[in-house]
């Protein structure tokens, strides 16, 4: 059984009166990948934000490797954030830089390397992802969605990180490109030998990519188990949540609000 | 008690605010001293400041100063001052001394201040900040100090020259409209010219340029989300930061204003 590389204990978070986060506790095993699921506002990417300590949690424990990242040192962070990668819902690309000056932006901090090599690991990097050396040129916006969505996943490659971050990789793209990136990120994941987190409410996407799904709902993880076991759960939200029905006890809750 | 509770609550996000910027301003000011410096970034935005602005600061100077010209000569007349010396001093201090600055700094505040809000408040919306942070790069440093320092340092070099060109432009209407003497016209300018009117000038402009930075670049910061977030986060750049130019130019006046 492989070691836990991330635990998140007694996890809290509220903004104002909504309490986002309620005691959550998972553990994510190293070299695995851990799809969370659930409904639109039920603190999925708060979940992630907290673990990449852009927001700070109200009470808990997360630990990376050991270390403790709540209240942690911006050094302890820092040491912490070298082993993340992450592709934001959005690609989150840098509109002034070129393509492939995003995909070696950290590649190159703190690194004295010339231009040429910066572009020959941009040029392999895209290759991973499928994509040509003619968008390395290229801004961001001269590229489509889904060329945008490749992009950032290179970006979050290009460092070889043990620990992957995946926010609603296939929001906003057509199945086919979904598709696409669902295999990329799977076969990323697989040659890194990384640790995952993927965030998305997308099951098609889920069951590509996931070994392992952690179900959260009402601020905790109220199922994580297996891919291979959703579908027999015994778990009346995660069955509504997986099977998409309208009716059950997330959508008698959704109307009480 | 609920009527009190309105404005008490008004008051207390007002000081929350401030503490904001108090606390931003000092933390871009430390980022500026502290390597690594990012000189790609500087750059782009001391051409963005210093090259790009220098029309709209060229234009706003040459029409004031001939406007300055023009008045001064209806006031000397009245006075029945003597019109070519007081014409030619009264263009020089005032554009070296006020309107150099303040029209500059008011300008740019438009221009650059607003444009670093909304790039900057695109980028929050877009999560590209939160990426950076992620990607081992503190945004203060990336972001913030390269914006600080380029305004900070361009706008002196803007109002120079816009001082020149506003000098111009009173020396145009007072030789072509006026129908002065061109030799005793500059000869006056430079006469009643001392140093210090253009460093004072300098000093504001510098002064200006860090304030407009640091209001475009505190509310892209903090902008509020989406399209209508990033909107208000522009506007409140340009108000804010004009009023301070204007409060900021009392107060340094005040300072050096000798009776």
């Amino acid at each position: 059984m492989a070691e836990d590389q991330i635990i998140i204990r007694k996890l809290n978070k509220a903004f104002g009166p909504k309490v986002v986060l309620k005691d959550l506790d998972i553990r994510i095993p190293k070299g695995k990948s851990v799809a969370v699921i659930g409904a639109s506002g039920t603190g999925k990417s708060v979940l992630l934000k907290n673990l990449l300590g852009l927001i700070e949690p109200d009470s808990g424990s997360i630990k990376v490797d050991g270390l403790e990242t709540v209240g942690a040192s911006r050094t302890t962070r820092e040491k912490i954030l070298q082993k993340f990668g992450m592709l934001f819902q959005g690609g989150a690309l840098f509109d002034s830089l070129p393509v492939w000056e995003n995909v070696v932006f950290r590649y190159r901090q703190g690194k004295n390397i010339s231009i040429k090599e910066a572009r020959d690991v941009a040029r392999r990097t895209l290759a991973e992802v499928n994509l040509e050396d003619r968008v390395l040129d290229l801004y961001p916006a001269e590229i489509s969605g889904g060329m945008q969505k490749r992009v950032a996943l290179a970006r979050a490659i290009a460092d070889r990180p043990q620990i992957l971050l995946f926010d609603e990789p296939t929001s906003g793209l057509d199945p086919i490109t979904s598709g696409v990136i669902n295999r990329l990120i799977r076969e990323a994941v697989d040659r890194l030998g990384a640790t995952a987190i993927t965030i998305s409410h997308d099951m098609t996407s889920v069951r590509a990519i996931a070994d392992e799904v952690a179900m959260i709902h009402d601020g905790k993880i109220t199922w994580h188990g297996q891919i291979r076991d959703i579908d027999k759960s015994g778990n009346p939200i995660l069955d509504q949540f997986v099977h998409g029905r309208p009716d059950g006890p997330l959508t008698q809750q959704a109307e009480r609000g | 008690m609920n009527i009190l509770r309105i404005p008490g609550q008004a008051a207390l996000d007002l000081l929350a605010q401030f503490g904001k910027l108090a606390m931003f301003t000092a933390s871009a000011v430390f980022w500026i001293f502290r390597p690594p410096w990012y000189g790609r970034q500087l750059i782009r935005q001391a051409i963005d400041i210093g090259y790009f602005s220098l029309p709209v600061v060229g234009l706003t100077t040459l029409f004031s100063g001939m406007v300055i010209a023009l008045q001064s000569y209806t006031g000397t007349e009245r006075f029945s001052a003597e019109g070519e010396a007081s014409v030619a001093t009264v263009v020089v201090l005032i554009v070296t001394r006020e309107l150099g600055p303040v029209l500059a700094g008011l300008m740019v505040a438009g221009r650059i201040g607003a444009s670093m809000a909304a790039e900057i408040g695109t980028m929050r919306v877009t999560d590209q900040i939160d990426a950076l942070d992620t990607l081992a790069t503190r945004p203060m440093q990336y972001l913030i100090a390269p914006r600080v320092i380029a305004a900070t340092l361009c706008l002196p070099f803007l109002v120079l020259i816009g001082d020149i060109i506003g000098v111009f432009g009173g020396y145009v209407v007072a030789i072509y409209q006026l129908g002065f003497s061109p030799a005793s016209y500059l000869d006056s300018t430079l006469e009643y010219l001392e140093p210090f009117d253009v460093i004072l000038g300098l000093i504001k402009a510098a002064v200006f340029g860090f304030i407009l930075s640091i209001m475009g670049c505190f509310h892209g910061y903090y902008s509020g989300r989406g399209a209508e977030g990033v909107g208000r986060a522009t506007t409140n750049a340009v108000v804010y930061s004009a009023i301070l130019i204007l409060v900021a130019d009392f107060f340094i006046t005040g300072l050096v204003f000798v009776r």
